[in-house]
Order: C-alpha cells, then sequence, then structure tokens
C-alpha cells in the first residue's frame, strides 16, 4: 500500500498539485494481514491551492479487506465515496477483522458513496495470459487500486508504467502482472459507468520555480550534504539503524562521491562516540537516531558540550516511552533534547516544521555547530520523515558560506591555548590533530579557562559553568526572530513548534476564514529561543501552545517568561488535524 | 619531515606535555609511559602525527602526559572514538589506552567491534585485575574469589582472558607483554605501530595500591625464566633457564606445557604469528587462564587483513571516480521535479 501510495504522490507531485501525505503502517515486518493491527494505509491530500496538512477526512478511501474499512471508516464522513475491494470480503476475511456480519450487506454503509469492485478476481484474469502464479496475480491487485483512483483523477499513466518497467527491470513477469492490473483498474474506471465523473484536480498555484516531491528524512540528508559543502568540511555520518531515522542513513550512503562517510556504528553510543572523534578531527561530524537512541548518546552529547566541538545530532523523534510506538509520530522529546544530560550542559536546539523545511532546519543546525562549536540537536519526527510535499528547489549558489578556519598559529606566549575563546561568539579555536605546533589534550574533566588544563579550582568550573552557559545563550543575538503570521487586533496568539505547523496553519485560516482573529508563531530555535520572543508574547493577553506531548514547550516558555500559556495536548501517535486544531482556537478565543 | 623536506629528529622531550604525572608512586603506569616516549623517538613520527585517545581510569591519564593531540573521553568509549579519528583522518597515527575495566567491562562492545573491523588503532590495555580510580572493585580480569571492597566473599564471576577475547574477535594484531620489562614494550610497542590494522595489546601492569603483587608469581624476576613463555616467530616455542620446557600440542590439537626432554625438540610447536586462520593462537592464549602459571608473552598474532578507514576511503574515491565530485544542484533535483511558472 505505502508503495503504490507513493506512486501516486509522486503522479500528483509531477503533475504540478500541492500535497501532503500520511503514511501510516504497523511496526512489524509482515504484521498479519487481514488483521486490524496489520493494516498499513496511506493518506495523501491533492489541491489546486496551497495546503498544509494530510487533511483530515479523505473524500475518497479505498480499502482493500475487512480490517482496513473497519480502521479507517470512522475518518469518512457520509456521503464521501468508498471503494471496495469485494473479493476479500469472504467469511473467513470478515473474522479476521473481527465483524460478524457483512458490513456490504448490512446497510451500515448506506451513507456512503458505496462502489463494490471485485479487483483480486479482475486482476488474476487480466494477468491470464501472462502464465503467472495465481498468488503472484493476486498481489498485483494494489496495482489495480491505483490504475482505478489514477483514471478517477485524470492523472496519466504514463510515468508509473515507466515507474513499473525500471523498478521490475530483472523480473518481467512481476513488471507484466503488474502493468497488467494497472491498466485493468484504470479500464474498469472508463467503462464500468460506476463513476459518474471523474474528479478533475488542477495544479496548485505555487510561487514559481522548479519543485520536487521530498520527504523529510531525504530533505534532512541533503541538508546535511548541503552543509558539509557550505561549511568546507568532509561528512561523516555515524548512526545505528532505528525506525524511523535509518532513511537518512541510507540516503546519505548513497552519496559519496560528496566526500561523505557513513558508518553503521555497532550502537547508539558507538555512533555518537565517532562522532565526537570525527568532529574532533576536523569532519562535519553527525549522528541520526530516534528518541531511545537519543537516551544512549546522552553521554557522548554532554562530553561533546564540555569538549566544545562542533556536532549535529538528529532525533527523528517517535512516540513513546520505551520502544512505544516506532512508526508513530510524537513531540515528546523536546524537554530531553533541552535538558538530558547531567551536570549544566546546554546545547542549541533547532527543529523543523515541515518535511522540506528539514532542509532548511538542517542547514541551520550545521551553521550554528561549526561556528559556535557546539553540539547541536535537531528535531524533526516520524510525521516529517515518512510525509512529503513539494519542495520548491533553492538555488543552492545562495547559500552561505559558513566555514570556519581551523587553527593554524600559537595563540597565545605560552604557545596554543584550546580554550582560548572567540571575545564575540566565544567559541574556542579549533585544532585539528595533524597540524604542526598545536599539540594539545582535552578531556571530560573540567578544564582550566584558556589553558584548557585540567583544573579542580572551584571558582574555575563556577566561571567555566557560566562561559557554556554564556555561549549558548548568546546565539539568540544570530538568529531569525520568531516566524510571525500577526493578525491585527488579535488576542489570542498560536504558539507551536516543530511539525504541527501545518496543521495549526490550516486552523487558523479556518478561524480567519470564519471571522476570528488570531496570531501564529512558530519556533525553529527552541534554544536559544529568538530574542524577541518575550515581546511577541507579551504583546497577546492569550496564548495558546498546541503540542503532541503534554506540553513541554508550554512548560519551558512558562518559566522563561512568566506567561499563562495553555495547552493543547493529543498524544495518539497521530498529528493533529485541522479540525480539531479549528475548535481548539475557536474555543481559546470565545473563553 | 620538517615542510621543506629535510628529516627533523625528535627526542625524548618532544613527546612529553608539561603536565605534572599524578599516577601514585611506584604504579606500573610510570614504566609504560617510559616505555612509549622512549620508543616514540626512534619512529619516524612527528608529535602533531599522533593521536592518544583515552578513556576513563587511570590508564586513561596516559594523554594528558603526552605531547601530542590527545583526547580524554569517557568511559568505555575510546575505541570508537578513535574510530571516528582514524575515519576523518587515516593519515595520523592513534593510540588507543585504556585498562581493564574500561575496555573489557563497560566498553567491550567497541573494543571487539574496533577489531573486528580492523581500524587501524593500536590498543594498549594496562591490564591490573582491579577497578583502581574508584578505589579498588573486581574487574572483569579479576580471578575467582577476588576478595574486594565490592566483593566481600569473594568475585564470582569468571574472568575474561584478553587476549582470548582480542583473538576471538579476529583481531589482526595481538601481543601480550608487561610493565616490568621496558625493553619488551618498546619491542612490542613497536610491532603494534608497524602493524597495520588494529593492534590489541595487553600489558601486564601493577597496581601497588589496591593490588599489589598480581603478577609476582611470573613477574619476579627468579620466577620468569619458568613461568614466561616468550612467543618468536619461526621459533619453537621453549622456556626455562636452559630453555628445558617447551610447547607441544596434544592429540586434539591443543597447546599443553612439556619437558623438551620428554617429547624431543622436534615435537616442539613452532610459533607461526602469520597463520590466517586464529585458531591456534586462540589455543596458545588458552596456555594459561591466569598469571599464576607459565604464560606466553610476545606477539600471539600478526596478520594482514583490509584496513577499515582505508577501505572506506577507497569506496569515496572510487565513487568521486566513476560519477565525479558531487554537484549539489543535481543532488536536491535528483528526483521527479516539475517546474510551475
Amino acid at each position: 500500500m505505502q508503495l503504490v501510495g507513493d506512486r501516486f504522490t509522486e503522479l500528483s507531485a509531477v503533475f504540478g498539485n500541492d500535497l501532503a501525505t500520511l503514511p501510516n503502517y504497523p511496526a512489524e515486518i509482515r504484521a498479519p494481514a487481514g488483521t486490524i493491527a496489520g493494516v498499513s494505509s496511506f493518506q495523501v491530500h491533492i489541491s489546486d491551492h496551497d495546503i498544509v496538512t494530510p487533511g483530515d477526512s479523505p473524500n475518497v478511501l479505498v480499502v482493500m479487506n475487512p480490517a482496513a474499512l473497519k480502521a479507517n471508516i470512522a475518518d469518512l464522513p457520509a456521503g464521501s465515496t468508498l471503494i471496495v475491494n469485494s473479493d476479500s470480503f469472504e467469511e473467513r476475511d470478515l473474522t479476521k477483522a473481527g465483524y460478524t456480519v457483512n458490513p456490504l450487506e448490512d446497510g451500515s454503509l448506506a451513507g456512503y458513496n458505496m462502489f463494490q469492485v471485485p479487483m483480486t478476481s479482475i486482476s488474476i484474469e487480466a494477468s491470464k495470459e501472462l502464465g503467472v502464479k495465481r498468488r503472484d496475480a493476486e498481489r498485483s491487485k494494489n496495482f489495480f487500486a491505483l490504475g482505478l483512483i489514477c483514471w478517477m483523477y485524470t492523472r496519466p499513466a504514463k510515468p508509473i508504467v515507466e515507474w513499473i518497467e525500471k523498478k521490475y527491470d530483472k523480473r518481467p513477469e512481476v513488471r507484466d502482472t503488474n502493468l497488467a492490473a494497472l491498466k485493468a483498474g484504470r479500464n474498469f474506471g472508463e467503462t464500468a459507468e460506476l463513476f459518474d465523473h471523474p474528479f478533475e484536480i488542477k495544479p496548485a498555484s505555487l510561487p514559481p520555480g522548479q519543485y520536487t516531491n521530498i520527504t523529510g528524512n531525504i530533505a534532512v540528508a541533503f541538508g546535511l550534504v548541503a552543509g558539509a559543502h557550505q561549511a568546507k568540511l568532509p561528512l561523516i555520518y555515524a548512526s545505528y539503524p532505528i525506525t524511523p531515522a535509518s532513511d537518512i542513513l541510507h540516503e546519505l550512503s548513497k552519496h559519496k562521491n560528496f566526500g561523505v562517510k557513513t558508518m553503521q556504528a555497532e550502537d547508539e553510543i558507538a555512533a555518537a562516540s565517532i562522532a565526537v572523534g570525527a568532529a574532533f578531527s576536523g569532519a562535519l561530524a553527525v549522528t541520526g537516531t530516534s528518541g531511545p537512541g537519543l537516551d544512549l548518546k546522552s553521554e557522548a552529547i554532554g562530553l561533546a558540550v564540555s569538549l566544545e566541538l562542533p556536532m549535529v545530532i538528529v532525533d527523528v523523534q517517535r512516540a513513546g516511552p520505551s520502544t512505544g510506538l516506532p512508526t508513530k509520530t510524537e513531540q515528546t522529546d523536546l524537554l530531553l533534547a533541552l535538558y538530558g544530560r547531567h551536570g549544566e550542559s546546554p546545547l542549541p536546539v533547532v527543529a523543523a516544521k515541515s518535511a522540506s523545511h528539514c532542509f532548511d532546519a538542517t542547514f541551520e543546525a550545521v551553521r550554528i555547530a561549526v561556528k559556535y562549536r557546539t553540539p547541536v540537536i535537531l528535531l524533526t519526527d516520524g510525521y516529517l520523515a515518512n510525509g512529503s510535499e513539494p519542495w520548491l528547489l533553492p538555488d543552492v549558489s545562495e547559500l552561505p558560506d559558513i566555514s570556519v578556519p581551523f587553527a593554524t598559529e600559537m595563540n597565545h606566549d605560552d604557545g596554543f591555548w584550546p580554550y582560548l575563546r572567540d571575545p564575540e561568539t566565544l567559541a574556542r579555536p579549533w585544532a585539528i590533530p595533524g597540524t604542526p605546533g598545536l599539540q594539545h589534550r582535552i578531556g571530560g574533566i573540567e578544564k582550566e579557562d584558556g589553558t584548557g588544563n585540567i583544573s579542580y579550582q572551584p571558582e574555575n568550573h563556577e566561571r567555566m559553568v557560566h562561559l557554556r552557559q554564556a555561549k549558548i545563550d548568546g546565539i539568540a543575538n544570530d538568529i531569525a526572530g520568531v516566524e510571525l503570521d500577526l493578525d491585527e487586533g488579535a488576542e489570542l496568539l498560536v504558539l507551536g513548534w516543530g511539525s504541527t505547523w501545518g496543521a495549526i496553519k490550516a486552523g487558523v485560516r479556518r478561524v480567519r476564514a470564519g471571522g476570528g482573529k488570531v496570531a501564529h508563531a512558530h519556533l525553529m530555535h527552541l534554544n536559544p529561543f529568538p530574542a524577541d520572543l518575550g515581546d511577541v508574547l507579551a504583546a497577546h493577553p492569550k496564548v495558546l501552545c498546541p503540542e503532541i506531548n503534554l506540553g513541554q514547550l508550554a512548560q519551558v516558555v512558562r518559566g522563561r517568561y512568566l506567561v499563562d500559556v495553555r495547552s493543547f495536548n493529543r498524544v495518539a501517535g497521530l498529528p493533529f488535524r485541522a479540525g480539531e486544531m479549528e475548535a481548539a482556537l475557536w474555543e481559546e478565543i470565545n473563553r | 619531515m620538517s615542510e621543506n623536506g629535510t628529516a627533523v629528529t625528535f627526542g625524548r622531550k618532544d613527546f612529553e606535555s608539561d603536565q605534572e604525572v599524578r599516577w601514585c608512586p611506584g604504579c606500573g603506569d610510570y614504566g609504560i609511559l617510559a616505555a612509549m616516549q622512549f620508543l616514540l623517538p626512534e619512529l619516524d613520527v612527528a608529535p602533531h602525527e599522533l593521536v592518544f585517545v583515552s578513556g576513563i581510569g587511570c590508564a586513561a591519564r596516559l594523554p594528558y602526559y603526552m605531547n601530542t593531540y590527545g583526547v580524554h573521553s569517557i568511559h568505555g568509549r575510546a575505541p570508537a572514538i578513535a574510530t571516528g579519528v582514524t575515519m576523518t583522518r587515516p593519515d595520523l597515527h592513534v593510540w588507543v589506552i585504556g585498562g581493564d575495566g574500561d575496555m573489557l567491562s563497560i566498553g567491550g562492545n567497541h573494543l571487539i567491534h574496533a577489531l573486528r573491523r580492523n581500524v587501524n588503532l593500536k590498543i594498549l590495555m594496562f591490564n591490573n585485575q582491579i577497578y583502581g580510580l574508584t578505589k579498588g572493585q573486581y574487574s572483569p580480569t579479576s580471578e575467582v574469589g577476588k576478595i574486594t571492597k565490592s566483593t566481600p566473599f569473594g568475585s564470582i564471576d569468571h574472568p575474561f582472558n584478553p587476549v582470548s577475547v582480542a583473538i576471538g574477535a579476529e583481531a589482526s594484531f595481538v601481543a601480550r607483554t608487561h610493565d616490568t620489562d621496558r625493553k619488551h614494550m618498546q619491542e612490542i610497542f613497536r610491532r603494534a605501530h608497524e602493524h597495520r590494522g588494529a593492534a590489541f595489546v595487553e600489558v601486564y601492569q601493577n597496581c601497588n595500591v589496591f593490588n599489589d603483587g598480581a603478577f609476582d608469581q611470573i613477574l619476579k624476576r627468579d620466577s620468569r625464566p619458568d613461568m614466561l613463555i616468550p612467543l618468536e616467530h619461526g621459533q619453537p616455542i621453549r622456556f626455562g633457564t636452559d630453555l628445558e620446557h617447551g610447547v607441544a600440542v596434544n592429540e586434539f590439537g591443543e597447546p599443553y606445557v612439556c619437558e623438551v626432554a620428554d617429547v624431543g625438540v622436534d615435537r616442539l610447536l613452532v610459533h607461526d604469528e602469520t597463520r590466517p586462520d586464529p585458531t591456534l593462537a586462540f589455543s596458545l592464549s588458552r596456555l594459561a587462564n591466569g598469571p599464576h602459571v607459565p604464560t606466553p608473552v610476545g606477539v600471539f598474532r600478526d596478520v594482514e587483513r583490509p584496513v577499515y578507514e582505508a577501505e572506506v576511503q577507497a569506496q569515496v574515491d572510487d565513487a568521486i571516480e566513476r560519477q565525479g565530485p558531487g554537484d549539489l544542484r543535481s543532488l536536491i533535483s535528483s528526483g521527479a521535479t516539475w517546474t510551475v511558472d
């Protein structure tokens, strides 16, 4: 299902629609087919105008079996179109999904515009001439469904045909079976007269330029390659496979011709430690993971704080605690990112707001890490990582040069002092091994200000604690102000961060369309906050902070600014919906 | 070499930092540090081309005393951090320093993976069979029954034999030396330096405060001839004041200590460091299950295998040659694209 979902998305993207997707699948690789636990779904929202979410409730739902029907029918508004694979509603299928009576026959679906299509048997029939096994022919039913949907939405078949031909180049029988099913699906739509009017979604009026469809994980990978390139550093990415972050490793491992070295480490701790060693030696050192891995990396990140070395840690958040729901999304690692290390160990935290914005957020994380010689945590999440949207390709020649010079000379009468800071950034010199004359030793033990020698002096420790904090706090003067969508006269400010951006934006648009007033502030920088955040908060009597956690940003903002921030929280492993966001905003406006 | 290409020689002082050495007086670590600082001027390496990476523990303080690049890092992670160094800079000489707790307990995983990957690291494990920095708990190499602060009724864990662990991980170079023989240490460290790939060296090291005399049974001057089995490549394995003891192989292929007079010189095992199969080297490491019976010292194994970071670099170089250097514009537009006017 994910495969055909991707195909339809790509097709719509190239067709010029704006879109947003929500792939949703079980953590188990082969969860029992036909059961509720095994349902894999792909939601795609396409539009002829600028959209920001995968949509709350679909106009069309395609279900391949009773379990899929049961798991998703609640989301389908009455009167919408329901397309059912009627071949898979045998008694055995119904039992597996927990139905005692056949929902196709008991009238419970009377409120929908339902089409029963025997997708399996038509697919088998379509490849009869090809001499393939019945089982293989059956498998092509997803492409039948894709063909049917393409016809409904007037998508051209050619790109999919080309894709199938390339993908199954080495397996001609699979290629031909899928092509036959795809064609049968289209033909069925055209000839069976089941659908009165094909849907036609015209291209969206997006800003001019060249677009590609991109997921968050790929955008992070591209952001890292671009960041390393603009920092003039070799990129070393060390990671341990973990859902939903592994695609970053997969993508980067393809791009060795950029000088990228990827390493699949023996564990999460090793991955972070390898990054520390690489940073010490002059690489753009990056490790990527999800929540459980971030727990494990904490000590090595603390070392990087103490060594004051540049490093980026990508945390693709997923639902927790513990293993939690590995394929579902959450924003529950914010406090872990901000505070999850022993001692006073501040570091910058940056969060991406959309799949394509992962590129910009990653580039920004790299910039801060390199300039200030500090580990930076970049937060994305499972929704951004796997969801996709059109991305207006940036002009890469316009990307800033973010390189910093390595130290090559003595910096003091006494030789080389590894902790003699730049007075402006408070960053220490980056003298990499192999540089003649600058040999020095650094370690996790407290260092003397300036010389970097071991120091157990109380006053020195106090000074170093404050210096490390001041260095991070000072970054506030070197980042953009709060991203603001003001509304003249609005009492309510909705304050968000990360992937809730789309849902909040959609909710805000609906409220404004309904005559309400609401301002939207969205944070990319979670530490330090933009310098103007206090003023933005003070300008609004009411502040609502929607988060897919139990109020983590709200707690920090309340503590920092003494503002009575109210929270809107739902922690279900799913992104917010525009509808619930609208309702939450109205409730706050009318409070 | 200097910038204009003339040879520059370095003396011992060039490798000593200005920091005061702070191990306990009488610690075996002093001897190991001295052996290293005596050796380095003899190698064709400048101080700035050396990186010492350590974890946590008494041994891990060593980098502070070397006038080289150094990282005193976190407990157990030195092999991983050093892997990051050598992946970034395959041209540098990277040494990893740690103790038995650092490398075989908290960091055991990183050690075996660095060895199996054959990362070009020279790993010195100072084995004193005790936790010194935390003031006297038993370690993963302590003998069963050891009475310590955390085991008042005797420890019940079976210890690791570090050389066996390293050979089990198929390390390409494995050796053992001890802190009472500076010349032997120097020679073994030199061999480690010359080896291309991961070199693991166990150094028996006396902790005179928390585990004094742990190696006396084999290292006391008068007992050494009968208790140390020197391994020399290409030579029959013999020891004793008059070389009256030897090592032969029984019908199961297992080495055992014998009297040369009983079995004859021809039946002695001839040591071959270069055997690609680690089985025989492993069996040799099993001759002694602790420093209280005749114990082999020297190089157990020295074989050539592809070196990790060189292979990593080769893939990068190969990709650049095949595809040309990366171009950001074509990278970001590598998927399907469309244009909005």
